[in-house]
């Protein structure tokens, strides 16, 4: 069997593993995947973290990918990051930089196994606080001269591609290269308060085209959490797994507790069991029926008779399940037109909208771009490849 | 420095090993760099390389068919340049 195969059948523990401490973010960015701002009252308490981690540190996970809402906002989340370390799981945490001190940074660079990626949407401040709201881009700045002034070494800067920003690849790379830190590009994906800027802020078909290029070019120095794979049907594959690994190798904790299959899906079709259930994590992983599911084989429905399937696999299933699509057809931004096709006939009103929503402007319902307060940020490599090498 | 299999070798410290079906996956905690082993007896050589006084005696006790030898040593030299084996001094 390939290895890529083995991923698809699930592995014994995640590789990519994404905790949500809590939805509490000071910012309120229009594309949170999480729908994050107030806190939730059941969010699980610090005795609760602490079982949660020594639980990963026997299944061996080697590391979690921390995010929020902005985890830094807990009290106790330093508190949170030793003890993690301490047991021997790693710890990769997002933020928007609000608690990142000159002094906060010198104990993260004198602390091993912690790593950190700032969120950071715009190389500009008008086009990044457009997004994450007023005073954001100065804040992510200064946590990353914090950083670097810190001699914490090389962490991440992580952009969300949007209709905006693609134009600012190289100015993101110039910032990175100002700070040693490395370059990380994602997805826009229609998930949490996405779902209603998505339309308006993904990138075009053009410049889709261009950012692609613009990988192939760089080669495996800028990060993408593997998450362009369906851009793979332009030609060349990008590097990574070129799977969808959402409960095969990837999964989400989210504050409560409750676990989802991937960061960008949380929705009740996607949620497997709460931590707090019997059995805990280590259960919902391996026993879980959604798993179970996800990890059969899928089918390429539509896609299965288009040329890129072996690479582009049909894409995102959370792009296509918030959009309305079928999971088994093609991706929403489908590199050879289908997705637009497929949108033109979805009735907006049959589209999945997530229950779980903590957004502090009140309810669902456009958040007009305009008002933004700040953006939480995503935490994931959803690639379970990204870093890997075969050995 | 390059691979070279007379010489003794070790799982780097830094390296934890998971088991899977398929063999093992490794991870670096210093490089945070993740790595396959594809097969068991990969994963056999690479745990037995500190018990032995180099590779090729570590791999006769892994049972490594000759025929496989020179695929096994060309893996051992990968993971020697991603940092998951390393020399012993
Ligand atoms: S492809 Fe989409 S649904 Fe699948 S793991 Fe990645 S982000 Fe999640
Ligand atoms: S038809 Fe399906 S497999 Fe082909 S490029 Fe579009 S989304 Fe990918």
């Amino acid at each position: 069997m390939k290895l890529t195969e083995h991923f698809q059948y699930g592995l014994d523990a995640p590789i990519c593993l994404t905790w949500e401490l809590t939805y509490a973010c000071n910012l309120a960015c229009v594309h949170c995947l999480s729908s994050s701002g107030r806190r939730d009252p059941d969010e699980l308490s610090t005795a609760e973290c602490k079982a949660v981690i020594d639980e990963l540190a026997r299944m061996q996970v080697f590391y979690v990918n921390i995010g929020g809402g902005e985890p830094t906002v807990r009290s106790d989340f330093w508190e949170i990051v030793e003890y993690a370390v301490g047991h021997h799981v790693g710890v990769k945490f997002s933020t928007n930089g609000i608690k990142l001190t000159p002094e906060r940074a010198a104990w993260l660079a004198g602390t091993d196994y912690v790593d950190v990626q700032i969120s950071l949407d715009g190389a500009t401040a008008d086009v990044n606080d457009e997004v994450r709201g007023p005073g954001s881009y100065d804040t992510a700045i200064a946590a990353m001269r914090n950083l670097h002034d810190a001699g914490f070494g090389e962490f991440k800067i992580s952009v969300v591609m949007t209709r905006h920003n693609v134009d600012q690849l190289d100015d993101f790379k110039a910032i990175a290269d100002r700070f040693g830190a490395q370059l990380r590009i994602t997805r826009l994906r229609p998930s949490g308060r996405g779902a209603d800027t998505w339309h308006e802020l993904r990138p075009t078909a053009a410049q889709q085209r261009r950012l692609y290029d613009w990988l192939v070019a760089r080669g495996e120095s800028v990060l993408t959490g593997d998450s362009f794979f369906h851009l793979s049907a332009y030609g060349e594959a990008l590097p990574g797994l070129n799977l969808c690994g959402a409960g095969r190798v990837v999964c989400l904790i989210d504050p409560v507790g409750d676990v989802y299959a991937c960061p960008f899906a949380i929705h009740e079709e996607f949620l497997a069991g709460n931590v707090r259930s019997d059995g805990g994590f280590v259960h919902v992983w391996r026993d879980s029926e959604l798993f179970a599911d996800l990890r059969r084989p899928q089918h390429g429905g539509a896609c299965t008779s288009c040329g890129y399937y072996d690479s582009c696999q049909g894409g995102c299933m959370a792009a296509k399940f918030f959009t309305g699509l079928p999971l088994d057809g093609p991706d929403p931004e489908c590199v050879r037109g289908f997705g637009e096709q497929a949108l033109a006939g979805v009735d907006g009103a049959s589209v999945p909208r997530s229950e779980v929503d903590h957004s502090r402007t009140g309810k669902q319902g456009p958040v007009p771009v305009s008002i933004g307060m700040g953006p939480p940020d995503r935490a994931c490599d959803e690639s379970p490849l990204a870093g890997m090498r075969a050995g | 420095m390059d691979f070279d299999p007379e010489r003794p070798y070790r799982k780097a410290e830094q390296v934890e090993l998971r088991p899977e079906p398929f063999g093992a996956l490794a991870y670096h905690f210093g490089t945070r760099r993740l790595s396959f082993l594809k097969t068991p007896t990969l994963v056999d050589v690479v745990t037995g390389l500190e018990r032995h006084d180099d590779v090729h005696a570590t791999l006769d006790a892994a049972g490594v068919p000759e025929a496989q030898r020179g695929a096994y040593i060309a893996a051992l030299a990968e993971l020697a340049g991603t940092g998951t084996i390393e020399p012993r001094p």
